[in-house]
């Protein structure tokens, strides 16, 4: 397990494309432990309750919203993972995390620099998207190891990671075996969470759950746990390809598991829900979550992410409103 | 603040709930109020101001309610009543549905006056007060409908008078009139002084609604005014405040023949187990301790932990405190306002300042704005004995202390004089099940905290009250039944004659019967009865205080029978009758040789038929789950009140003391039986009945003697936990004047020829509601 000194020249390098890294110890992973795995808990109905009640405890208004949806832009993993994605489609998105808001409405927010967070695309369109986003400052994603079953060869799923981080992505989004949680086998969880971890070197590693298709809360608990101990970065709701992706109470439960982890290791994990949040309201209450229980620390780039595709969209007409005071359309607002 | 600067920051900033419809609503009122009485708004009078206790604005000023004005708006009530009852449950729930529409379309105008009014953050008036309160009319604007269909044998109180406490003042006012005017009574109300205004607006709602005039009223005023109204000739009074003056009404209302509720103070513990989801129960601390700002009679406001995890659990609980929010009550980001009143800070501040003693306060580093604030305030390190672990705070002040067993914490949990409502957080369905219905409370909550729905029975046990509000339990406390029995009229006991003689020349001395077995009196007296005809019956024991002492302590030690089934107890009430029968030649006789009648045989009969009665419902009152708004369970549960001391009605020596006893037991409490003094050898006999049957000792007592003073024993006893009165009325005042000491319940009422069993099965069981949310 590469820990920060001994990787350091390596993270130099790639943090060059990270400007969000704020010098964070990076996760050196730890030995499973299960006496701390298995007593997780997570009672469905009380998480249900606090994240159906927060949007009424938490709201923020005028100026302060327009700066948490530009926040909000800021954190975006905007993604393309579709079987017709092609070479123009994705330098399309590129061009629109290098400029995801217009100009005018920049200049009027008073702000001169916004691009996404990075761009999340499949293993074939990481040079594409690399080249395309070069100078910017945002890293490419590339999601991993099978995407989005992960039930491929667990060689070539290894072997697929390594290709990415070779064609420049920074970041790599793998997908855990589902089947491990599902019949109890922590320890085969966590030892894959170690190969895929060392297999990314210094690329990032987002720990993709695909919390849809764990069967429990709890389950989203321990694996959350486990992946950590493996030396998961980040770790993230779903594929988007789930029938049901990224929930306020899944977020909830993990954020909980990162706190824990936190207090326990000193180490910070990256938390990025992913499918499903598509409006601003939306993303306004996922920082406000995130805000109460992880913390004014956890708001940036390196501490977190969505991944979203229509998301922007959304966010940049309610910004042309805070802006205008005029409703906005979506055709006034630049493809990706 | 630039947008460059709130990036920084991430700052929520201000998030203003606007004041401004509730101002020019004030101002159009001239932000002076009278009482609302007959329909109208009286001039305002001489009164007081409400102010805003975040910022000691004021608001309005309200009237002192006069005698006059108590007068002439119970005067009103009174004559709108039997009109109102008349009406038929169908068109009262059309009122009853247009009051719970107009509180919802006027329903912001409600919440920010209440939280300008109270301090609550608006969050808590918008999102639960007010919504809970539209719920209520809703709920009983069904019952209403339903009465005539579902509870034929129900009938209206009257007048009744309400009085409410300042800490949810609208939703109070809901549970107070929504049940009262479904069932056809007609309310005077009143509100209390730092809170009058939401009453006042639903005074203009009653206008717009249709409310016919007289049917509710509502005067403002402080305790004096109270105090008038709980004397008024009302027929029934329902309180919700503090334990101290919930005393005050019980005695006052003493042997007035008025219907009483009382829901009072609490120090509810919150439980956590080590196997607990520890984040969420942490949260749930929030919504017991923190809504509010503490001022909840149910608030969960003593916490007991696992000692094992005690200090993970306390980290985690004072990191959650730091990111709570204290200040404006109108913004709409805000966890914790204002106390409702310089008073209440300066009470809550001393009790901290005085009490902590040994435990170590954490409190969040917050500013706090001028006006009555405090801040969320954590003293852990606490034991049982400690002052702050035994009295109710009433602010946002969490004590705590640790468990080592489930046993344990079920004992730690009950050591209070209060039994209000209970949390307990565990994984273990098993523990979680075994644990709620052995905790002290009306209301126990699972896995979650402070859920209400007028569906669900709501009120305490102990010194936090008696009666239920919500639920079809909750309209008990608003009706009576449509016949009600004649009370017993006082029989003295026949004198001695000139030449007495014994009936038997084998003297058979009967004893009172404590704790399975056959006692003289402590006193070392004993009365000859004599029948009519001057023949020497036999002798009784004159049992005195120390004779209910032995009593009550042999029915504590009965708590085993409690816990047993339905079916048990059945079974032994039907071999109580099959012994009784095989012996009712003999008990026939006896009865008219006491009473020189010849209704024996019929007597020994009917309660022959009572026993088989209560042997049937032993099994048979079932509780009931609740259709509350959340996915999980609302189960009712029908749980023994405990010890029942009962004075027995003086004719019908017998069938009397079956009355008594038959349902008491049927529902698993112990008793302790005070038999006719003036045919008491029917009772005496009957032990030896009891004795053949299987009845565990101490489950079933008998101490003889003079009614009055035993009444006023068993009365005044602090662990008797009802006490009922069969016998003749003028033992009322005495009984319920002492029963105030632990606010035990009082049931005083005649039987009739037949005693009605539903009457009875109530006042023998506390209506427990357990809250199980669930989910994967």
């Amino acid at each position: 397990m590469p820990t920060k000194s001994e990787s350091g020249t390596a993270l130099a390098r790639k943090e060059a494309h990270l400007p969000q890294i704020r010098g964070e110890a990076r996760n050196p992973g730890m030995e499973l432990d299960m006496d701390w795995v298995m007593r997780a808990q997570a009672n469905t109905s009380a998480i249900e309750r606090r994240t159906a009640t927060l949007p009424g405890r938490r709201s923020v208004k005028k100026a302060y919203q327009a700066a948490w949806l530009v926040k909000a832009i800021s954190l975006i993993d905007l993604t393309t993972l579709s079987g017709d994605d092609t070479p123009g489609r994705v330098r399309r998105l590129c061009a629109k995390a290098r400029q995801p808001v217009r100009a005018d409405l920049l200049a009027a927010l008073g702000l001169d620099r916004l691009t996404t967070g990075a761009v999340c695309v499949y293993h074939e369109m990481v040079p594409t998207a690399v080249e395309a986003l070069k100078g910017s400052g945002v890293p490419v994603a590339a999601v991993s190891t099978g995407f989005p079953a992960g039930l491929s060869p667990f060689a070539l799923r290894l072997a697929e990671i390594g290709q990415s981080v070779q064609a420049g992505a920074a970041e790599i989004d793998i997908v855990i075996s589902r089947r491990h949680v599902l019949t109890g086998n922590w320890q085969a969880l966590y030892d894959e969470m170690r190969e895929f971890r060392a297999a990314c070197g210094a690329a990032h590693v987002k720990a993709i759950l695909a919390t849809g298709e764990l069967g429990s809360l709890r389950n989203v608990a321990r694996a959350s746990l486990v992946c950590m101990m493996g030396g998961a970065d980040f770790i993230k709701t779903s594929t988007g390809k789930e029938s049901v992706n990224a929930t306020l109470p899944v977020s909830l439960v993990m954020m909980r598991a990162i706190r824990e982890f936190e207090a326990r290791t000193g180490i910070k994990i990256g938390y990025k829900p992913a499918g499903g949040i598509s409006t601003a309201k939306d993303a306004l209450t996922y920082l406000m979550l995130l805000k109460e229980e992880l913390g004014r620390r956890w708001l940036e780039p390196d501490l977190f992410r969505f991944g979203a595709s229509s998301l922007l969209g959304d966010i940049e007409r309610q910004l042309e409103h805070h802006v205008t005071g005029a409703y906005s359309a979506s055709y006034r607002h630049p493809l990706a | 603040m630039t947008i460059r600067d709130i990036l920084e920051s991430m700052e929520y900033g201000p998030a203003p709930e606007s004041g401004a419809e509730v101002q020019s609503w004030l101002d159009g009122r001239a932000r002076a109020f009278g009482h609302f009485i007959a329909g109208t708004f009286t001039a305002p009078g001489e009164g007081f101001e409400s102010r805003n206790p975040a910022n000691g604005a004021l608001l309005a000023r309200v009237s002192q309610a006069s005698q006059a004005d108590i007068d002439a708006a119970v005067a009103a009530a009174r004559a709108a009543q039997p009109g109102w009852a008349a009406l038929g449950g169908h068109r009262r729930a059309r009122v009853l549905y247009a009051l719970a529409r107009l509180l919802q379309k006027h329903s912001r105008l409600f919440a920010v006056l209440e939280t300008l009014d109270n301090g609550k953050p608006i969050r808590e008036s918008r999102d639960i007060d007010i919504p809970l309160a539209a719920r209520h009319f809703y709920y009983h604007a069904g019952m209403a409908q339903l009465m005539e269909e579902e509870l034929p044998d129900r009938a209206p109180l009257g007048v009744c008078g309400q009085i409410i406490p300042w800490n949810f003042p609208l939703l109070m006012l809901a549970w107070k009139i929504a049940p009262a005017i479904a069932m056809g009574n007609s309310v005077v109300l009143k509100p209390a002084e730092y809170t009058p205004l939401t009453a006042l607006l639903f005074g203009q709602i009653c206008q717009e609604a249709g409310v016919p005039a007289g049917v509710v009223n509502i005067v403002t005023g402080d305790g004096a005014a109270g105090e008038r109204l709980v004397a008024a000739p009302v027929d029934k009074i329902a309180f919700t405040g503090s334990t101290a003056v919930g005393r005050a009404i019980r005695k006052a209302t003493a042997g007035s023949g008025k219907a009483l509720t009382l829901e009072l103070g609490g120090k509810s513990p919150y439980i956590v187990f080590e196997d607990a989801d520890l984040d969420s129960a942490v949260e749930g601390l929030v919504d017991a301790i923190w809504f509010n700002q503490g001022q909840v009679c149910c608030a969960g406001s003593r916490l007991l932990v696992q000692e094992g995890i005690a200090d993970r659990f306390h980290d985690k609980l004072r990191a959650r405190m730091d990111a709570l929010r204290l200040g404006d009550p109108l913004d709409k980001c805000i966890d914790v306002g204002a106390l409702v009143d310089p008073v209440q800070l300066a009470t809550v501040k001393r009790f901290v300042d005085e009490g902590a003693g040994a435990g170590e306060i954490y409190q969040p580093d917050v500013a706090l704005p001028e006006g009555c604030f405090y801040p969320p305030t954590l003293i852990t390190g606490l034991a049982p004995a400690d002052r702050l672990m035994q009295e109710e705070i009433f602010g946002p002040v969490l004590v705590s202390t640790t468990f080592r067993t489930p046993a344990e914490a079920v004992q730690i949990a009950n050591d209070t004089r209060y039994g209000l409502a209970a949390t307990l957080w565990s994984e273990n369905i098993n523990l979680a099940l075994d644990v709620a219905p052995k905790l002290a409370a009306g209301v126990v909550w699972v896995n979650a905290t402070n859920l209400f729905d007028a569906a669900a029975g709501f009120g305490g046990v102990r010194e936090s009250g008696f009666g239920r509000e919500g639920g079809w339990e909750g309209l008990l406390a608003y009706t009576r039944s449509a016949e009600a029995p004649a009370r017993a009229r006082p029989l003295a006991p026949f004198a001695a004659p000139e030449a007495p003689a014994p009936d038997d020349p084998l003297d058979r001395t009967a004893k009172m019967y404590v704790g399975g077995k056959q006692a003289r009196p402590d006193s070392g007296y004993s009365r000859a009865v004599w029948s009519p005809a001057g023949v020497l019956l036999g002798h009784v024991g004159s049992g005195n205080r120390k004779d209910i002492r032995n009593a009550v302590e042999a029915a504590h030690k009965a708590a085993g029978w409690s816990r047993t089934t339905g079916h048990l107890r059945a079974q032994i009430l039907f071999y109580i009758a099959e012994n009784l029968s095989a012996r009712a030649a003999e008990f026939a006789a006896r009865i008219d040789a006491m009473t020189g009648g010849s209704g024996g045989a019929g007597e020994v009969e009917a309660a022959i038929d009572l026993l088989f009665t209560h042997a049937a419902w032993a099994d048979k009152h079932d509780g009931a789950v609740k259709p509350v708004p959340l996915r999980g369970l609302a189960v009712a549960v029908n749980e023994p009140v405990g010890i029942i001391g009962a004075i027995c009605p003086p004719d019908r020596p017998l069938l009397g003391l079956v009355a008594a006893m038959a349902p008491a037991v049927a529902m698993g409490n112990r008793v302790v039986l005070v038999p006719s003094e003036a045919f008491p050898l029917a009772a005496t006999d009957f032990y030896q009945v009891l004795e053949t049957s299987d009845v565990p000792a101490g489950v079933v007592n008998i101490v003889t003697g003079a009614q009055d003073a035993l009444a006023a024993d068993l009365a005044t006893h602090l662990n008797v936990d009802a006490v009922w009165n069969l016998s003749t009325g003028d033992l009322d005042a005495t009984i319920e004047r002492a029963a105030a000491g632990n606010l035990k319940r009082t049931w005083c009422t005649g039987i009739g020829d037949t005693p009605a069993s539903r009457e009875a099965l109530a006042a023998a069981t506390e209506v427990k509601t357990i809250w199980v949310p669930y989910g994967v």
